[in-house]
């Protein structure tokens, strides 16, 4: 129960967090993936503080809660492949996971659309490529 | 509707123009929406090291979806729960600011260009491993170098896919 109470909690940061720093407004998205046009740094301060608070607790807390390490596994096409296609999709809509999700809440149409079909893209991935993800 | 942190940050816009104006000496302007963003981001990093701590699983957004999508999973339920948690608590923040319900839609996008995004969203994170949240800020932060790599790849074909964008809607 406590254990369940606490990733509510982790989400709720987390989705406030996106919220807040207005990522989950689209046009904030694309004006920072705008970097030869009117380029909007916003989403680099999100990062910033995002892997600071991250970056910093888990150096310090990695040994004392016994967290999962790095795999260290090589770059693979698999992986450089994906992370291409993530970012063109990125691109087109502004939207990545996170903050769609977060904007099925306020019930916005194309948070309603975008969803679903990632769930379809994601089924795809598995079922094409039949690789545990 | 209170506009905390909107009024909160505006009324001293003249203070943090004069403070900071030519930024950094780099003729940049402080906006207002990297006060927000930067605070922002604290609660996003919080809440990811938060997730790991309890669960001992990288809470990548893309993979901790992805996962309740496959039927033999058994370990649904914290996701699930995440996700409750990560939907309350965008829709409580933009319940009390303004800065945080700001949603403006790209220039040019229809559903049809959301449906097809979401897509290949969905088939590149899974292929890649990761997104924002599960490269960008779990794996860059622990120091993981496929994350460092994927995460400077997916940046660039969002700059180049907006680029093109941008320059295709002009043209047309």
């Amino acid at each position: 129960m406590k254990t369940k109470f606490l990733i509510l909690l982790a989400g709720a940061l987390f989705g406030s967090g996106l919220a807040l720093s207005g990522m989950t407004d689209p046009t904030r998205v694309t004006g920072f993936l705008d970097l030869f046009g009117s380029w909007d740094p916003t989403l680099a301060f999100v990062m910033g503080g995002a892997l600071l608070v991250f970056g910093g607790g888990y150096f310090l807390l990695r040994k004392s809660c016994d967290l999962p390490r790095d795999s260290g596994e090589p770059v693979s096409r698999r992986l450089l492949m994906g992370a291409l296609l993530f970012g063109i999709g990125w691109g087109l809509g502004g939207f990545c996971p996170g903050p769609a999700i977060a904007n099925l809440g306020a019930l916005r149409i194309e948070a309603l659309v975008f969803v679903p079909a990632m769930a379809i893209g994601m089924i795809l991935v598995q079922r094409l490529c039949k690789i545990d993800a | 509707m209170l506009n905390w942190p909107v009024v909160f940050i505006s009324d001293d816009d003249s203070q943090l123009a004069a403070g900071a104006g030519a930024w950094l000496n780099t003729g940049m302007n402080w906006e207002p929406s990297y006060l927000t963003g930067f605070l922002g981001g604290c609660l996003i990093g919080a809440g990811s090291l938060l997730a790991l701590i309890v669960t001992k699983k990288i809470p990548g957004i893309s993979g901790v979806f992805a996962r309740l999508l496959r039927p033999e999973s058994n370990d649904i339920g914290w996701r699930i729960v995440f996700l409750i948690g990560l939907i309350g608590g965008a829709a409580l923040m933009m319940g009390i600011s303004d800065t945080a319900a700001s949603y403006r839609l790209p220039a040019g996008r229809s559903l049809f260009v959301f449906a097809l995004a979401g897509l290949v969203v969905g088939f590149g994170t899974r292929l890649g491993g990761g997104c924002t949240s599960g490269h960008g800020v779990c794996g860059m932060g622990m120091g993981a170098r496929d994350s460092i790599i994927a995460t400077l790849v997916f940046m660039g074909a969002g700059f180049g896919t907006v680029f093109f964008w941008n320059l295709v809607s002009s043209a047309s």
